[in-house]
């Protein structure tokens, strides 16, 4: 919808927007500086898992900024963002002062905007697609500080809007899994009036918004204010449910259900299988994060324990790793260092991701890869052996291949080790459906246009197609997903009622 | 959901519970297990699903007192509800009609082991079974397990109940009298370890159900990995049963162990609350 370049002309002419446009002269609006993010000084944040690092704009910044957007005649903005939020909409609503219509714009077309302001890369989504970015040298417009300013303020005003529904069209449909993937099909879904149930396997619903990211990035709160929304709109949410397992498919298909979004998520953490991987003290990052961020394990109060290490190897260079490493610090570690096997400009982290790390403290040893472990007589962890590396030749991903230098090897002394090299995708629902084509990685395949998956009745998004992408990716499939399962089931519909 | 119907101690440390879980209590199947959290500040941790009843839509569930966890599961009374029960989790076991079966449980690894004695048997198997405990008060499930025995042999370590060893004895015994087929045991990881040597040393195919420590229970975390055969296995999603002959023990015993501390302080905490 937003997309369409008939309607975006439309809403640009209005005449609101054209007075906006005509109050400052676009070289005056080049000429302001782009806001800075207000953050927790380093030396305090590292001693709070729970407090957000990034404090949010305030609103004379959020409005010098938003008069940085020149409304765009021709806004590329826009397919930078896989949700297709309107972007100089919204942000022209900031300018305005009309916050919490900019939040109800967000909402058109994207479930989690307080989620996605704080999470996603805009500098690799929206932000690389900028005016500012493609024509001048000049930094991007802040879009996704703005996003998170709208979201933010709506929360706060306690005058949340609720979305605009359907009339019921009674049609039952099921997402497996409660990720972003799930969560924004199931909005558009319930907008469109359908009676959706949200099916997850923990005992909260969110995936990795709540078990992955931890506090100090995305508190938990945010998360379930925009849970609340989408209850509010009418989508029911099931936890402890393992779709396959806790009831089949056809269990399902029994009780009327008719079409399925499965969301399930790359869940399955990799190891390196090296000597000495399962002592103890070495977790996979799922299950070092899983403790703090869904268990609460750093607190006392809670029963689910933890290792609070002083010297952490965190292995790997994504924002899991980061993660984990920035937990780690927060949890009293002496040093916490990150392993990586390229160099920091292959790292796929977040560059705010790594910059916040090392204002805190973190070690980079990049160009290094872990070879074996060593342990204390009761098995933990205590030291590991690594080597140094090379950049080759660049391999199949672009990337240049890593390559042990003969004789770097060296040992370090470490207490907890958190491996973060990846995940793989959930293999839950595909083992319990041989008529699902998968890849050899385990991926679900789907139509790239529509996202369903060789069943027909059954979509797919997020990490299971992706294998490991980014919220707003899955978002984005989880929106394409929702109208083309609707345009599906109007058709099967209209079809049964001609006969 | 989840609501406690009964419950009754075998034991003062031995408790069973039946649960109204309709859904579970249909899709489950010998083998399979549900992580359970009690109270927004439990953990997650595993109990088999010992028996189940499809008309009555129940779930039955033993539980040794261990530490915290298992302490405020059994504080619980009837009427009250777990807060979060999930499953059925793990592959099922693999019944099959072998000849005769030799199935060994130890301690609360009999509550694991009696669907399973009920399944072989009702396929058709002579099945003899070994169990065994500290001392009598400790030795549960008699009676049910013994409705699906050909034999029922029962040990305690101290000899305050049925015959005085190790449950090895016991079923060293019976190898020594038939020929097995297939055995399988249920139990500390210690007494696993020795079963299967002593199987190994028979060559009698074994299957092991282990009992790792697990924070999801569906493969997201790798907390519950074992090495078998060499490569690592996660016991929530691979097993929980395995070739007993295959697997590492000493590392399953080595990382069972990990949070020992953690879970004695944990465990003083609790009991000045109380
Ligand atoms: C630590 C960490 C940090 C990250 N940081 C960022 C970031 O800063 N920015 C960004 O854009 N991306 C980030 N990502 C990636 C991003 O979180 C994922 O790409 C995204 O969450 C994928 O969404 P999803 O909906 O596909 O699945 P998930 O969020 O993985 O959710 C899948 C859910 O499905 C459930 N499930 C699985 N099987 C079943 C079943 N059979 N029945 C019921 N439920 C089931 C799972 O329990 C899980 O809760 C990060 C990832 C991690 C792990
Ligand atoms: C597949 C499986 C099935 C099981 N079935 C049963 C059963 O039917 N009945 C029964 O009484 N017990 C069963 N257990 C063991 C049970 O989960 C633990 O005894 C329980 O978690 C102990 O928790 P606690 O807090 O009371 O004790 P703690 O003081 O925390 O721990 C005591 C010991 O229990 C083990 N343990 C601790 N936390 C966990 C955890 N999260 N997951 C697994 N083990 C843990 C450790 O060996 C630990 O040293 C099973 C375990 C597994 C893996
Ligand atoms: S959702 Fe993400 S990509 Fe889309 S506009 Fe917001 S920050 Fe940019
Ligand atoms: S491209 Fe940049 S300047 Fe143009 S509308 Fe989009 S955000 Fe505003
Ligand atoms: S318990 Fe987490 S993977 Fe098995």
């Amino acid at each position: 919808m937003s997309l369409n370049p008939e309607h975006l002309k439309e809403e640009r002419s209005q005449l609101w927007r054209a007075e906006l446009r005509s109050k400052i002269k676009n070289k005056e609006r080049m000429f302001i500086p782009r806001v800075k993010m207000p953050e927790l000084a380093p030396a305090l944040r590292v001693k709070h898992q729970d407090k957000e690092v990034n404090m949010g704009l305030l609103l004379d910044q959020a409005l010098t900024e938003a008069s940085r957007c020149m409304d765009c005649v021709n806004p590329t903005c826009i397919e930078g963002c896989p949700v297709n939020i309107n972007i100089p909409k919204f942000i022209k609503y900031i300018e305005q002062g009309d916050i919490l219509q900019a939040a109800a714009t967000l909402k058109e077309t994207n479930a989690l905007p307080a989620v996605c302001g704080r999470v996603c890369p805009q500098e690799k989504q929206c932000e690389a697609r900028c005016f500012y970015v493609d024509k001048t040298d000049k930094p991007a417009v802040a879009i996704g500080h703005l996003e998170r300013f709208a979201a933010d303020y709506e929360r706060n005003s306690g005058k949340t809007n609720i979305p605009f529904t359907a009339k019921s069209n009674g049609i039952k449909v099921a997402t497996v899994g409660s990720g972003p993937a799930a969560l924004s099909f199931a909005g558009d879904m319930v907008k469109a009036g359908y009676d959706v149930t949200v099916f997850e396997a923990l005992h909260e619903i969110g995936g990795v918004l709540k078990y992955g990211i931890p506090e100090f990035r995305l508190p938990n709160s945010v998360v379930d204010f925009e849970l609340d929304i989408l209850k509010r709109m009418g989508v029911k949410f099931e936890t402890n449910y393992i779709v396959g397992r806790t009831a089949t498919f056809d269990d399902l298909r029994e009780e009327g259900y008719q079409g399925f979004f499965i969301a399930s998520g790359a869940g399955l953490p990799r190891f390196m299988e090296i000597p000495g991987e399962n002592y103890n003290g070495i977790l996979s990052s799922n299950e070092y994060l899983t403790r703090v961020n869904l268990m609460g394990a750093a607190s006392d109060a809670m029963d689910t324990p933890i290792f609070k290490g002083k010297y952490v190897a965190v292995i790997g260079g994504g924002n899991t790793a980061m993660d984990s490493v920035r937990t780690a610090l927060r949890l009293g570690a002496h040093r916490a260092m990150i392993i990586y096997r390229r160099s920091e400009a292959e790292m796929p982290a977040r560059i705010e991701e790594v910059k916040h790390a090392k204002e805190e403290g973190v070690e980079f040893m990049t160009l290094c890869n872990p070879l074996e472990y060593f342990a204390d007589e009761k098995g933990h962890v205590n030291g590991m052996r690594l080597n140094r590396m090379g950049l080759g030749e660049p391999d199949a991903s672009g990337r240049r291949r890593p390559m042990p230098i003969d004789g770097s090897e060296f040992e370090l002394d470490v207490d907890l080790v958190v491996v973060a090299v990846g995940v793989s995708p959930n293999p839950l629902v595909p083992s319990c459906l041989p008529d699902l084509k998968v890849t050899t990685w385990g991926t679900i395949v789907v139509d790239e246009d529509k996202m369903q998956s060789s069943i027909s009745e059954m979509f797919a998004g997020g990490d299971i197609v992706r294998g490991g992408a980014t919220v707003i990716l899955a978002m984005g499939d989880g929106r394409k997903a929702a109208e083309n399962m609707d345009l599906y089931l109007q058709n099967k519909l209209s079809s049964l009622t001609q006969k | 959901m989840n609501e406690i119907l009964s419950k009754t101690y075998f034991s003062d440390k031995v408790v069973q519970l039946v649960v109204e879980n309709r859904l579970i209590a249909k899709s489950r199947k010998p083998g399979n297990f549900v992580m359970i959290r009690i109270g927004e500040d439990g953990e997650r941790f595993p109990l088999t699903i010992s028996d189940a009843d499809p008309v009555k839509g129940t779930i039955t569930l033993v539980v040794q007192i261990m530490g915290v966890s298992s302490s405020k599961l059994v504080a619980l009374e009837p009427g009250d509800s777990i807060t979060d029960l999930v499953g059925p989790l793990g592959k099922p076991t693999h019944i099959a009609r072998v000849g005769t079966l030799l199935a060994a449980g130890g301690g609360v690894g009999v509550a694991p082991l009696l669907p399973i004695v009920e399944a072989y048997k009702k396929a058709g198997n002579r099945v003899i079974t070994v169990i065994a405990a500290r001392n009598k008060d400790l030795i549960i499930l008699e009676d049910e397990i013994s409705k699906w025995s050909d034999e029922l042999i029962i040990m305690t370590d101290d000899g305050s109940y049925g015959r005085q060893g190790l449950v090895t004895a016991g079923m060293e015994e019976i190898i020594l009298r038939e020929k097995i087929d297939e055995c399988i045991v249920i139990g500390p990881a210690i007494m696993m370890k020795f079963a299967s040597i002593l199987t190994r040393k028979y060559a009698i195919p074994t299957q092991a159900s282990l009992n790792s420590i697990m924070v999801d229970g569906t493969g997201m975390c790798g907390a519950c990995r074992v090495s078998v055969g060499g490569k690592t296995k996660f016991t929530c999603v691979d097993g929980p049963e395995f070739d007993a002959h295959q697997v590492d023990f000493d590392e399953m015993l080595m990382r069972l162990g990990g949070y020992v501390q953690e879970e004695r302080k944990a465990a003083e905490i609790y009991s000045q609350k109380l």
